[in-house]
């Protein structure tokens, strides 16, 4: 019978041979449209106002029994203006064995580390699929054989990352880039092996009553890149370069009634410089304020990076403040909003993100992003213009 | 120690006692209701483990309803609140989400709730206690382990209920972020099983009717209902939860109920 439902897919003629086991397949299939309020900055920027884009993510599960699973997900998403964001990856394919104290993941997957909501410094084990969303929060599926060693002092994870992704960009249509266009297939490396580099990552962690801590270090190709100008017939170009660096992370959660104070630091070595960078601030939850059913949180961070306005970060001396709301209702509304403001140069990065089931299979999203005031000196002077409202829809199946 | 699949239930389990019925012993009613409800825990003590699938139905004032589908794996801890997951099936936008709380006796609960979508296990405040859950009638401290600890007790009176005798007791939550001033259960002398909860508001108005419904008997011991039933008289919007597939001592341990176990639960 799974043979009959997704004969498509080469993993399923082992599946079928178990009685005991679970399948699962479900998709995701998400329209969206993206309003920009005002015209664009650079000329080559598409003059449409609205952009249309549909993405569909279907998933297999398939589980032997309570340790061992395979999970694939594959992505693919078409985009009326940017060329670059339509595109496809492979989000997962990973198996996952659990054997005694150890966790065995072999495939290609994601890892999040980290607790803060404004930033997430430490999170480095994927690449970014930054033609998603600009929050940087979608990644691309990174190949990786993980081994987790569960004991009384925490869990120790080793990582072997055997192929790097470069980080998807903008392409010259696109809004919410640079002004000048990306050579995006002429991405250079420090390392010789560029994308076939083995790159590393360990990583510890705890968690208590009251706190939560990770410990990590990576070691391989940065998951930034920096950008370099480079001369072409067309004229310049900006040319990313991924440089090899060791970077260790410390993640840590406080917890003490209504209150999380979190933590994220981290220390990079790179072959232009060493530098450190945090964020860190708290959550507080209002349980059921004023009567209502709602929770109402409260959320404040500093985000701070030791090269200050030499970062290439739009992040370095800055406050984000915000409130999450959920409203425990059938429809499961929810409302995050919050802004982060440059405290040294002025201009402020608003986001706001309100979602709302819809029945039982499908949900209404609607994210709008603001860019107000950045001084020439902020990296987020290039987006000044590209404000949006959007609207997805998303239907599961 | 105890309890049940928590998210399930059991709250029922909590009371129970037994002892009751010894004039001779001169008990005053706070004595003879925390009995009550020692005799109760008792009764469930030693489970080590269960699971339960749980179909969980909101219905508003006007009638129309909404489904959820949520499986639920509890660990018994010896002096301790115990560990319980809870794996989201439908709604589908939330399939795959998944609640840890290690609870305890009188502090917070420790939780952590896992958003698969970013692979993230993201530590939640504990002290939500009256929040309710998912849209439902039923809050967090409803559903979490009912450790003896978290009330103190009054033995009210003996009372018929259905066909059987049961105690009723008022009990007091001792944690002031409790959504509730008091709650009254009935307790059948039988069996101990909580067959009703009454809940009074933080303005002592009744808020919610509790009924436990087809109880069945587990490993020759453990009682779990199959059905309970929540009734909001301020609103008029209800719950029901439907529980099927229980199975105890699945050999769970520490390790099915830490923070990696919640991105394997599915």
């Amino acid at each position: 019978m799974t043979r009959i439902i997704c004969g498509a897919l080469a993993a399923l003629p082992l599946l079928a041979a178990a009685d005991d086991g679970t399948l699962k397949l479900t998709a995701e299939l998400s329209s969206e449209a993206r309003w920009y309020v005002q015209d664009a900055a650079w000329p080559e920027q598409s003059a449409d106002e609205v952009g249309v884009s549909f993405s569909l993510l279907p998933e297999l599960y398939y589980a032997w029994n309570r340790d061992t699973s395979v999970t694939v997900r594959p992505f693919a998403r078409w985009d009326s203006i940017d060329d670059e964001r339509s595109h496809l990856d492979l989000r997962e394919l990973m198996l996952q064995h659990r054997f005694g104290n150890f966790d065995l993941r072999a495939g290609v997957g994601r890892v999040f580390w980290g607790v803060t909501e404004s930033v997430h410094l430490v999170d480095i084990v994927n690449q970014t699929d930054l033609v998603e969303n600009p929050d940087g929060e979608d990644k691309l599926g990174q190949p990786m054989l993980s081994l987790a060693w569960t004991t009384d002092y925490g869990s120790f994870t080793g990582y072997v990352l055997p192929y790097f992704r470069e980080r998807t960009l903008p392409g010259p249509d696109a809004r919410l880039r640079a002004p000048l266009p990306v050579a995006i297939d002429d991405a250079v490396y420090e390392s010789s092996e560029e994308e076939k580099h083995v790159d590393a990552a360990v990583r510890w962690s705890l968690s208590t009553s009251l706190l939560d801590v990770g410990l990590s270090h990576f070691s391989g190709t940065a998951r930034d890149p920096r950008f370099e100008i480079a001369p072409t017939p067309d004229g310049a170009v900006l040319v990313p370069v991924y440089d090899q660096i060791e970077q260790t992370g410390l993640d840590l959660n406080v917890v003490t009634g209504g209150w999380i104070w979190k933590l994220e630091a981290i220390h990079q070595t790179n072959c232009i410089e060493d530098f450190t960078a945090a964020a860190g601030g708290f959550e507080y939850t209002f349980s059921a304020p004023f009567g209502t059913g709602w929770d109402v949180g409260a959320l404040a961070e500093f985000l701070w990076d030791e090269r200050g306005s030499d970062s290439p970060s739009p992040f370095q001396r800055d406050l984000f403040v915000g409130t999450r709301i959920a409203a425990n209702d059938v429809a499961g509304t929810e409302l995050l909003a919050g802004a982060i403001v440059d405290t040294e140069r002025g201009g402020a990065f608003g986001n706001i993100e309100a979602s709302r089931r819809i029945g039982n299979g499908g949900k209404l999203v609607v994210e709008m992003r603001l860019f107000m005031d950045a001084d020439e000196d902020d990296p987020l002077y290039f987006f000044r213009r590209d404000d949006y409202l959007q609207l997805e829809y998303i239907r599961y199946f | 120690m105890k309890r049940l699949p928590r998210l399930d239930v059991t709250l029922a389990a909590a009371l129970l006692s037994v002892l009751l019925a010894n004039p001779a012993a001169a008990e005053t009613p706070e004595e003879k209701g925390l009995a009550i409800a020692q005799e109760a825990d008792r009764r469930d003590e030693g489970y080590e483990d269960s699971a339960a699938t749980m179909q969980m139905i909101l219905r508003n004032r006007q009638g129309e309803e909404a489904t959820r589908e949520i499986r639920s794996r509890a660990l018994e801890v010896a002096d301790d609140g115990d560990k319980s997951l809870i794996i989201f099936d439908e709604p589908k936008d939330v399939e795959g989400t998944a609640l840890l709380t290690w609870s305890h006796k009188v502090e917070d609960d420790d939780r952590w709730l896992y958003l698969p979508a970013l692979k993230r296990v993201k530590r939640i405040a504990g002290n939500n206690k009256s929040g309710p859950f998912m849209g439902s009638e039923f809050a967090f401290e409803d559903l979490g382990s009912q450790e003896v600890e978290k009330y103190t007790y009054q033995y009210l009176r003996d009372e018929a209920c259905g066909d059987q005798t049961c105690f009723v007791v008022e009990r007091y939550p001792v944690d002031k972020n409790s959504g509730y001033t008091r709650q009254v259960m009935w307790i059948d002398q039988t069996e101990y099983r909580a067959q009703k909860i009454e809940f009074y508001d933080r303005k002592k108005s009744l808020l919610k009717t509790l009924e436990f419904k087809d109880y069945a008997q587990y490993l020759d011991q453990y009682w779990r209902p199959a059905r309970m039933d929540m009734v909001n008289h301020q609103t008029g919007k209800s719950t029901t939860l439907l529980f099927r597939d229980y199975r105890f001592r699945n050999g769970y341990s520490d390790r099915d109920f830490d923070q990696a176990s919640l991105k394997t639960a599915r």
